[in-house]
């Protein structure tokens, strides 16, 4: 297969394509810390995560609409604004959505599932109406298109590393508050005896809502990135979904770190197969092999220790 | 959606239509109807269709809601306004046309179920409808069990022929080979990479593509590469691209994977001024999600774009830019859906009849010289005579016409050679 080309050319592509890994990896995790912790620190299963991602994109799209009419000269630095209002538009969204709907149904999680479907419906519905059935663009400002000339050969994508640099801060920020913040604990409290943590008077209920609304302001936030390599329209969130599941259940779903390394090694896999052979086989490939590790290890990579 | 809901639509834009038909030259254009001389129902109608003195009704059927909204939202569009055209030109044989729309919520058995609806229930007279092959598919076994017409909108793989169907749009080979000849010159191409989405229409479109490139044009097929449906990161596909270095990137991605995949060719620092990129798969709709700045310079082949300098086509933008809105665009498949209403009024009147069987029999012949896009005639197939053209993309989101066939291109929906 590599028989016509130098060695040069191929050694920039190796590098090109190990950065594709990289870039990968980080939307991987960027999609799947609100799940994971959504999930994994309330055991809801929920559906709508695509679609709290989608409202972030809108949100940006609104904001770069705002900022083309009224400060244009302002538009290079927008996006930033953007992240930062995707991150309460989904948030607030969420709360409202823990107190209508999931907080009846902590003690029925299987209902959840069902709930949050019918969430994501009514939410694409929703986005339909209001923005219109056909998919919206989003300006970019000019200094995050196009891409970084490491050497003559090796390009690199610059919203790429914009995506990378935003999941490092974001993993650091979650880890912090989950594990060094006394609201951390808390959770953490929560998920471990809810009965006893209530009896030292956390309030529970409060800290569910917050759980809650910190896991959709995060899938706002990643919509939001996401403007940059996907397209924002009703019905994006779906595209997704199911890979934001697959990276969550495979980690193991009440740990943070597994998430990471689960969303390390499928990016991986993923990656360097699509190389290898067409994109349709590298998926089959990828999820055959998750199937197969989850049956040997049903928990998923890392899990809880917990008594049998 | 109900018949109720229905009228309250129909009045609101005729509201807005009103304002603007002054405005609208083609109906001047096209030949007027014979209003006085309506012949007598039962003398038009002995299948017992949906047919009265005055009245004749037939049924819009695609997706308002779902995944698919996206694309045939602009179908919906272009149907209403020919029907509108078609009522304020004196309607079809005496009598206004009345629809009836249902939902297929992109969800093929839905088609299906709400096709038998209109036939059985609404007897309609004719559906505009479909735009998935996958729904097209669902509907046609309801189409010839229950003897009804569709007019089906989309571009598509071809392999397919039904009495029961009339296929607006082009057939793959119709759309595919005049481009490829085209590039093959102009450029001097040798070397194409394939890239598409893996469903049956890229898949088909590239074997019809492949079997041309490597047999007519001499030339090899340096990749070939399927990606599923919503996929969103084709980086690795990119830096394939960028290994192989194809003269031409013959590209069918469609649906959202299609924003994700020109974001991330951009990204990736390939620039389609210089690096050819031929695609059967954008027209100006899609363009709307994927920004101008991200594809300009790509170049789409189809048989029509909204730019098009003709006179059907001058009075054909304004108005319906004037019935849904100044920003909305027009693509390919959006034209291709205008012509169903008026190629199915234009047979009737051949005919003389509504009924489904001489409708059937009439249309090889049938030509309508107000279309968007030029003058096109129905095949005996039942597919459409019409041009391909070559356009490029721009920045604001429109294409520039780069070449047209000199003559129509004839369709052929089971191209020998090519399976």
């Amino acid at each position: 297969m590599f028989g016509d080309y130098s060695i040069g050319d191929l050694g920039s592509i190796f590098v090109m394509q190990g950065f594709a890994g990289l870039i990968l990896f980080s939307v991987y995790v960027l999609m799947a810390l609100g799940l994971a912790i959504i999930f994994g620190q309330m055991g809801v299963i929920n559906m709508a995560h695509g679609e709290f991602m989608i409202l972030g994109a809108y949100v940006t799209w609104m904001t770069s609409n705002l900022f083309q009419t009224y400060l244009p000269g302002l538009f290079s630095g927008y996006f930033f604004l953007a992240m930062i209002l995707a991150f309460f538009a989904s948030g607030a969204l969420g709360m409202l959505v823990e107190w209508v709907l999931i907080r009846h149904l902590y003690k029925r999680p299987l209902d959840t599932l069902l709930a949050t479907w019918g969430l994501s419906l009514m939410l694409q519905q929703a986005y339909r109406s209001i923005f219109g059935a056909r998919e919206v663009g989003v300006e970019l400002p000019q200094w995050m298109l196009g891409s970084l000339r490491v050497t003559d050969s090796i390009e690199v994508p610059i919203n790429g590393v914009f995506v990378m640099g935003l999941t490092v801060l974001i993993t650091i920020g979650v880890a912090y508050v989950m594990f060094m913040s006394r609201w951390g604990r808390q959770v953490r409290a929560v998920v471990q005896n809810r009965i006893m943590a209530g009896a030292v008077g956390i309030n529970t209920a409060k800290v569910d809502r917050y759980t809650f609304a910190l896991g959709c302001g995060i899938a706002g936030v990643a919509g939001s990135a996401f403007t940059m390599i996907g397209s924002t329209g009703p019905t994006s969130g779906q595209l997704y979904i199911v890979d934001t599941f697959l990276v969550v259940v495979f980690g193991g779903a009440a740990s943070l770190l597994g998430t990471i390394a689960s969303a390390f090694s499928i990016s991986q896999t993923q990656s360097t197969l699509e190389f290898f052979m067409s994109g349709s086989m590298a998926k089959v490939l990828t999820l055959l092999a998750v199937v197969g590790i989850l049956m040997l290890r049903p928990q998923g990579l890392f899990a809880l220790k917990v008594r049998k | 959606m109900s018949d109720e809901t229905n009228k309250g639509l129909q009045s609101a834009f005729r509201r807005k239509l009103l304002m603007g038909m002054a405005a609208i030259p083609a109906i001047t254009m096209l030949p007027r109807s014979s209003y006085a001389q309506a012949p007598a129902t039962s003398a038009v109608n002995t299948t017992g269709l949906a047919v009265t003195d005055t009245e004749v009704t037939v049924g819009i059927l695609h997706s308002a809601t779902g995944t698919m909204a996206i694309s045939e939202t602009g179908s919906i569009e272009a149907e209403k306004l020919a029907i509108e055209q078609i009522n304020a030109a004196g309607g079809v044989l005496g009598r206004k046309i009345k629809f009836i729309q249902e939902d297929g919520a992109s969800d093929w058995p839905t088609f299906a179920e709400k096709a038998k609806k209109l036939l059985v229930n609404d007897k309609v007279a004719a559906i505009m409808g479909c735009w998935t092959s996958a729904s097209r598919k669902a509907v046609l076994p309801v189409m010839e069990q229950y003897n009804g017409m569709l007019y089906y909108p989309t571009f598509y793989e071809g392999l397919e022929q039904s009495k029961n169907v009339i296929y607006t749009g082009q057939e793959a080979t119709q759309q595919i080979l005049a481009g490829l000849n085209w590039i093959a010159k102009e450029k001097g191409a040798k070397s194409f990479f394939f890239i598409g989405s893996d469903y049956i229409w890229p898949r088909t479109s590239n074997k019809i593509a492949r079997k041309h490139v490597e047999n007519v044009l001499k030339g090899k097929v340096v990749g070939e590469e399927y990606y599923p449906l919503g996929n969103t990161q084709f980086n690795s596909v990119i830096n394939k691209i960028k290994l192989t270095k194809p003269d031409v990137i013959f590209t069918d991605v469609v649906g959202g994977s299609n924003v994700a995949f020109y974001k991330q060719l951009k990204a990736a620092g390939i620039d389609l001024s210089k690096q050819a990129l031929l695609t059967i798969s954008v027209t100006e709709d899609e363009i709307d999600g994927i920004g101008g700045e991200n594809i300009a310079g790509a170049y789409a082949c189809m048989k029509y774009f909204q730019s098009l300098d003709n006179p059907n086509n001058k009075a054909f933008v304004p108005a319906f830019k004037k019935m849904w809105g100044e920003k909305t665009v027009i693509g390919d498949v959006t034209q291709a859906a205008y012509l169903g209403p008026w190629l199915w009024k234009l047979t009737v009147e051949k005919a003389g009849s509504f009924d489904i069987d001489k409708i059937a029999a009439a249309s090889p012949g049938v030509e309508f010289k107000g279309a968007p896009e030029g003058y096109v005639r129905i095949h005996e197939n039942h597919h459409l005579w019409s041009k391909t053209r070559v356009g490029r993309a721009k920045l604001d989101g429109q294409f520039e016409l780069i070449y047209e066939t000199a003559d129509l291109v004839e369709p052929d929906p089971f191209p020998k050679g090519y399976q």
